[in-house]
């Protein structure tokens, strides 16, 4: 048990998969500007990278592996990966017309999310179990929103702050972004091995 | 060779069914947003904006076909309210917004035909035949469609006028000690 | 002797008061001007509306504006004269836009109307002290010039028990209000005793800053033998606003977003006290203040009594004129009041005071970047964070600002004042709320087109449909007729054969 948890707290905290691992920046920039609507993209990112990674982990040793075939592997992770968020895609429409509006194109962008792709490969690279797998894409996709939360918030109070007209929007953004990996820095060798 | 084609084509296939059944389930009937753009809109189905009406310009709204900046008479407020619940960012400062106006009628030109006060969509223009026609301020969108009906140009459009009691603080200019 | 109330107040400045420049000159009256520019909007609420006309001869007190509305008060000559003109003139207000005003030509003899002095006023039934309040025009003269009797009445009707009057007088320069309670207090006392009647309170409390000795003196000595008291409260900025004045003479604080009344508490300025005793004892409706004049650009600085409408120019001039060019003329007091265009701005019933202020008083530094120091939510009376609410108006976001509490904001001025970087906070919060307001008339005014657009809408349906009905009722009725001829030309051409087999 307490094993799962280091693995959660490692994948979420120590390994994040932002600002550590420096991947999925795209989305992490972009849906930043709102806590809300960051929130909400976390959450639906959190469900395709856990749903995908679970079930690229059952491809990938039920069908790849056995019949010989691993070198199709990007091609039928991105494959699954695509289905699971064009499903998300409709949930989130039905569900919420105005978020899905306000994800916009970002939504269906969750497939090219290098995090989405990178999580499962680096989960088969190290020939994981499945239930590890799975709670790797379920904790780095907890990192992955947790900062997305965190930097939408500071981002929500740096557009009150009287940035210099030079580093205003973008720049300076940046350079919270690059703060905020520093400080998570700061989580290295909290877990062990 | 065969095996990756072939199992390639079968897991798209149950990919695909898959999608295909949860589309019919997910289905969405119209949409709703429609209905609270067209709250924010003005109502006044000028058709300014070149669609039929504020709920024909609602639709294109949703479908991305017009940009939030379509309604003059909404006016600034306007473009900011669609833009929030659209996810749009836009740069207000560059919308021209001449603040709201209201129609007024010139009356040594006005020869009293009664044609602005048929097409005036909120019942603002007050007159009868052969005489000097008025606008309530109250009723206004400021369309503009009296403007094009009155054959005597005796309508113009101007800015709301700023009384005792609309007037407010400017907001303080931005100007820091270096 | 208790030398402070036992509540502590909130938040609140000290700036330096300047008062000693003209707290030690007693009342003198104005000399009538030669013009009077009595403004028809010298209360909150609609204006007042014109009864007299160009050249008619008015007596002093004579009603010349009548009351429109709930909210409203109306307005007297407050000189005999003839009414030189209506229309457009000067008004005290930041916008510096005209105000509905009438002119009045003094004839020189202050000539009274004819005044309803009741016998014995103590006796008057309270709705008709709150009916005598309402047509002498009385309004707070603390500054708010909110109509008294609109306060009566609820004050009545909520069965408030405690009335507070309140000598506070916190803003710097201004001392009328200290002059007259040590000069007219039994008159204030009486006026207190009215008030009572009108609202039926048991309680009545004169809370008045321990910086003026002289006036909580004058005040105890007139209030002996009566169930007034007058109790002293610390000297700070904002002690005169009301809610502050009954936080640190009650203990009670009124809700965000409610009225005094609430708490069971009436608040009432000395000087509207000693108006309402003018108007219901003497019969005299608010023609005059009295408004203190001073400043560092100022001769000698004053308290007069002065008749409404006249130009603050004429007040200089009476005090001397003006020692060196000033650098701002302010109507009112220096934290809450307003710059004056020009110094032809006339006197109204919320005036207390006229000052000209040199360069070296007002200072004009230039704003620095906030770095959140939060000197400004310490100072905040009300207890908000003026940082925040400043910081999310200035980038646009106006809806935060009001979840910050903007709609609580009072507008002291206490914020901007302690500022280290010089932010115009206030200034903020004054755009943010007049454009909050702009943006719900604007609401209202959709709803509205957006309803009568429905409803033409479905007029013309309407119309289309009784047009369609009436031309298909026609074209049936046509071919009912036609129809009928048919029939009738078939009958005939039947009966014709017939005929002629008879014949």
């Amino acid at each position: 048990m307490t094993q799962y948890l280091l693995l959660l707290l490692s994948t979420a905290l120590v390994n994040n998969v932002v600002l550590v691992k420096f991947l999925g920046l795209c989305p992490f920039m972009g849906i930043s500007k709102k806590v809300d609507t960051a929130v909400s993209m976390g959450l639906a990112t959190t469900f395709v990278m856990t749903m995908s990674s679970a079930s690229c982990w059952l491809l990938e040793n039920w069908l790849l592996a056995p019949l010989g075939i691993t070198y199709l592997r990007i091609l039928v992770y991105i494959l699954v990966i695509a289905s699971v968020v064009q499903f998300t895609e409709m949930v989130v429409r039905k569900t919420n017309p105005a978020l899905y509006q306000v994800l916009g194109i970002y939504l269906p962008l969750i497939t090219t999310n290098c995090a989405v792709l990178g999580v499962p490969l680096i989960s088969t690279q190290e020939h994981q179990p499945f239930i590890v797998s799975l709670l790797f894409g379920f904790g780095s996709a907890v990192g992955f929103s947790l900062v997305l939360a965190l930097f939408a918030g500071l981002r929500e109070r740096l557009n009150l702050a009287q940035v210099p007209s030079a580093f205003s929007g973008s720049p300076i953004g940046f350079i919270t972004a690059s703060l905020l990996a520093l400080a998570f820095m700061g989580f290295a060798g909290l877990v062990s091995h | 060779m065969f095996v990756a084609v072939a199992s390639l084509t079968t897991l798209g296939l149950i990919l695909g069914l898959l999608l295909g059944v949860a589309a019919r389930r997910l289905a969405v009937e119209g949409n709703p947003l429609i209905e609270e753009i067209q709250a924010i809109l003005p109502g006044s189905q000028c058709g300014q904006c070149g669609f039929p009406g504020c709920a024909g310009a609602a639709q294109a709204l949703v479908a991305g076909e017009a940009p939030v900046t379509l309604c003059p008479p909404g006016g600034r407020d306007v473009v900011a309210a669609l833009a929030l619940k659209l996810g749009i960012e836009v740069d207000l400062s560059g919308i021209k917004d001449s603040g709201p106006q209201i129609a007024e009628v010139k009356e040594e030109l006005c020869i009293g035909c009664t044609r602005c006060f048929k097409v005036c969509p909120t019942d603002a223009i007050l007159g009868a035949s052969k005489h000097i026609h008025s606008v309530f301020r109250e009723a206004c969108t400021a369309c503009g469609k009296c403007v094009e009906a009155c054959p005597t140009e005796a309508i113009a459009m101007r800015p709301v006028p700023v009384t005792l009691q609309s007037w407010y603080w400017d907001k303080p200019e931005e100007r820091l000690a270096a | 002797m208790k030398l402070f109330s036992r509540f502590k107040p909130q938040g609140g400045v000290h700036p330096d008061g300047r008062k000693d420049l003209s707290a030690d000159r007693p009342i003198r009256v104005l000399p009538m001007p030669e013009r009077l520019f009595v403004s028809l909007q010298q209360h909150v609420g609609a204006p007042a509306s014109p009864v007299v006309v160009v050249g008619e001869k008015v007596l002093k007190g004579q009603l010349i504006a009548a009351s429109q509305g709930n909210i409203s008060a109306p307005v007297h000559a407050p000189t005999s004269g003839h009414v030189a003109a209506i229309g457009d003139y000067l008004a005290p207000h930041p916008s510096g836009l005209p105000a509905p005003t009438i002119t009045i030509e003094p004839d020189g003899e202050d000539c009274w109307a004819a005044l309803d002095v009741p016998i014995d006023p103590y006796a008057l039934e309270p709705e008709e002290i709150a009916k005598r309040v309402a047509a002498a025009g009385i309004v707070g003269l603390g500054g708010a010039a909110f109509p008294s009797a609109v306060k009566l009445n609820i004050s009545r009707k909520t069965n408030v028990q405690t009335l507070i009057i309140n000598g506070g007088e916190c803003e710097p320069y201004l001392t009328c209000d200290d002059r007259i309670m040590r000069e007219r207090a039994a008159a204030i006392v009486s006026g207190i005793r009215l008030i009572q009647r009108a609202v039926g309170c048991t309680e009545a409390l004169v809370g008045i800053e321990d910086n003026k000795p002289e006036a909580i003196a004058a005040m105890r000595e007139a209030a002996k033998g009566t169930d007034v008291k007058v109790m002293p409260v610390p000297a700070m900025y904002p002690m005169g606003w009301d809610k502050q004045m009954t936080r640190a003479l009650v203990g009670k604080e009124v809700p965000a977003g409610g009225r005094s009344s609430d708490i069971g508490v009436l608040v009432h300025n000395v000087a509207t006290a000693y108006a309402v005793h003018e108007a219901v004892a003497l019969g005299r409706p608010l023609i005059s203040r009295l408004v203190t004049v001073s400043g560092e650009a100022v001769k000698i600085a004053c308290n007069l009594e002065v008749p409404l409408g006249t130009p603050a120019q004429a007040l200089f001039d009476y005090c001397g004129g003006y020692a060196g060019v000033p650098a701002r003329l302010v109507m009112g007091g220096p934290m809450m009041g307003h710059e004056m265009p020009n110094p032809y701005i006339p006197v109204v019933k919320g005036t207390s005071g006229v000052l000209a202020l040199t360069h070296k008083e007002i200072g004009q530094p230039v704003p620095s970047p906030c770095i959140r120091c939060s000197t400004c939510v310490r100072a905040c009376p009300v207890g908000l964070l003026p940082l925040e609410m400043a910081a999310h108006i200035r980038v646009g976001d106006l809806n935060t600002s009001v979840d910050f509490g903007l709609k609580d904001c009072i507008a002291c001025g206490s914020c901007s004042y302690v500022c280290p970087a010089h932010i115009p906070l206030v200034h903020y919060f004054n755009f943010a709320k007049g454009e909050l307001a702009a943006k719900e008339r604007a609401k209202l005014k959709q709803e509205g087109t957006k309803k009568l657009a429905e409803a033409r809408n479905e007029r013309m349906e309407k119309i289309a449909r009784a047009r369609e009905e009436a031309s298909r009722q026609r074209a049936a009725k046509k071919a009912a007729q036609e129809a009928a001829k048919k029939a009738a030309a078939d009958a005939a051409a039947a009966a014709a054969p017939q005929q002629e087999a008879t014949a």
